[in-house]
């Protein structure tokens, strides 16, 4: 079983339709007693990260997340979810994440349009069996305003240009992330999801 | 490189696609569903769905479609019509929309834009701007054109933009219908003014139509209705135009 975390940062449905869709067996859940049943977790969410971070601690996720990952079970952070992984965020003011992976959240500069939305190219900087079978250089889609910048350049699985390059997936032992979003990038978001599902031994 | 993306539009009125839709391969022309599966399979970025009746009693039948429409495509959708309250952009979003058009209630209560920018995020924002020229001047008009706001519309999309949105949809309602063209000068006035992503509407008549509008109009999109619907072009063979003049498409190509 996939738990989806729900903590109300809406788009969750859409990645529990994505999962349905390529059979795997997952639900949504805001209870952080349903994490150590799982086989593996997602991290969804957009909007704001500290009101996110908020809505976490208040349902004891936090805690919850950082005690499934030291077990050793999967996580994938996805657009904002992947941003909650890291250790602060600059979005409107000073955030503290669940620092799961070293670094921080970043604006982008002037010079491109904000959000960054629609479909941009993820290049490969490292193999993962998170991408396996997804060629380099395929586009997936993007709508997000802040990017991370992990501390530790081993951290970066892909990155992706836009007025500059920044990094767009992340792994770090069982924790894995991607700026963009699997569930709204088609056959190629398919692939991703398949894989992470292969990790967790859902599928 | 980021994109530019390609976005077929469809009117929903109750639960069926009006405005004739005519793929050969689609037994149900009216089924919004449908729709949308044979879309995404051409190759389109997102997809708009437009509720044309957008009353009280549809409100459900919508909000019960989106669901529908989101358990079977997995591209990025965006649903517009009569939407005027944070409740209701809750619904949708939380029924699987990926992002709500606003209009009317855009101009009429402004901070709606706001509102909703803060608690679902601005990228699920867009702020749809009808304009029609007169006097010189670009305006903003709202009711679907029906009525006019008596607001610029280079200034209309500065003060969304600072309110919170996180995409404008513009529309020409000069050029809607007559499939000569997108208003390019319209659109880049807009782009140029705004670091918000700009999608362009109205007029497309054929591929050239949304490479003019993308390049010298600046658009970050071009969304289409009547030329995807009736099979005059699909979505495919747009964006085989728009690579071979260089502009940076998604051809879905590129997988395993």
């Amino acid at each position: 079983m996939i738990v989806i975390v729900d903590f109300g940062a809406g788009n969750t449905r859409s990645v529990l339709f994505a999962l349905q869709r390529i059979g795997a067996d997952a639900c949504l859940t805001a209870d952080a007693a349903e994490l150590k049943e799982a086989n593996g977790v997602i991290l969804p969410g957009v909007g704001a990260f500290g009101r996110a971070m908020e809505r976490l601690k208040r349902g004891n996720l936090d805690a919850a997340l950082v005690d499934s990952v030291s077990t050793g079970k999967p996580l994938l952070g996805i657009c904002l979810g992947y941003q909650l992984l890291f250790s602060e965020s600059h979005e409107h003011g000073h955030h503290v994440g669940l620092g799961l992976i070293k670094g921080d959240v970043l604006s982008f500069g002037k010079g491109v349009k904000i959000p960054h939305m629609g479909w941009n190219s993820v290049e490969y900087r490292k193999s993962s069996c998170l991408f396996e079978g997804v060629e380099n250089g395929t586009f997936f889609y993007f709508a997000h305003s802040f990017f991370v910048r992990p501390a530790e350049h081993a951290a970066a699985l892909a990155v992706t240009d836009y007025g500059g390059e920044f990094v767009s997936s992340v792994q770090s032992g069982n924790v894995f992330g991607v700026q963009f979003h699997p569930e709204k990038s088609a056959g190629a978001g398919r692939v991703v999801l398949e894989n992470f599902c292969r990790l967790c031994r859902v599928s | 490189m980021l994109a530019k993306r390609i976005i077929p539009c469809l009117d929903i009125k109750g639960d069926r696609v009006v405005k004739g839709v005519s793929f050969k391969s689609l037994a149900d022309a009216g089924d919004p569903v449908g729709c949308a599966v044979e879309y995404q399979r051409q190759g389109a970025d997102e997809l708009v769905f437009l509720d044309i009746t957008a009353t009280l009693d549809t409100r459900e039948t919508m909000v019960n479609l989106v669901t529908d429409i989101a358990g079977e495509i997995s591209i990025p959708f965006t649903v517009g019509g009569g939407i005027g309250s944070v409740d209701h952009i809750h619904r949708l979003l939380d029924a699987g929309a990926d992002k709500v058009s606003i209009n009317t209630a855009a101009v009429y209560t402004p901070e709606l834009i706001g509102e909703a920018s803060k608690i679902f995020g601005a990228q699920c924002v867009v702020v749809a701007i009808d304009a029609a020229s007169g006097d010189g001047a670009w305006k903003v008009y709202t009711h679907s054109g029906g009525r006019p706001a008596d607001i610029e519309v280079v200034r209309w999309a500065k003060e969304v933009e600072e309110r919170g949105a996180g995409e404008i949809l513009l529309t020409s309602i000069d050029s809607d219908g007559h499939k000569a063209g997108y208003d390019k000068e319209l659109t880049a006035s807009v782009a140029e003014a705004v670091s918000l992503p700009v999608i362009a509407s109205g007029g497309a008549g054929g591929p050239e139509d949304i490479y003019a509008v993308l390049t010298g109009g600046k658009a970050d999109a071009a969304l289409a209705a009547s030329i995807f619907h009736y099979g005059a072009f699909s979505v495919g063979e747009v964006k085989e135009f728009l690579a071979e003049r260089g502009v940076t498409i998604n051809s879905f190509q590129k997988r395993t």
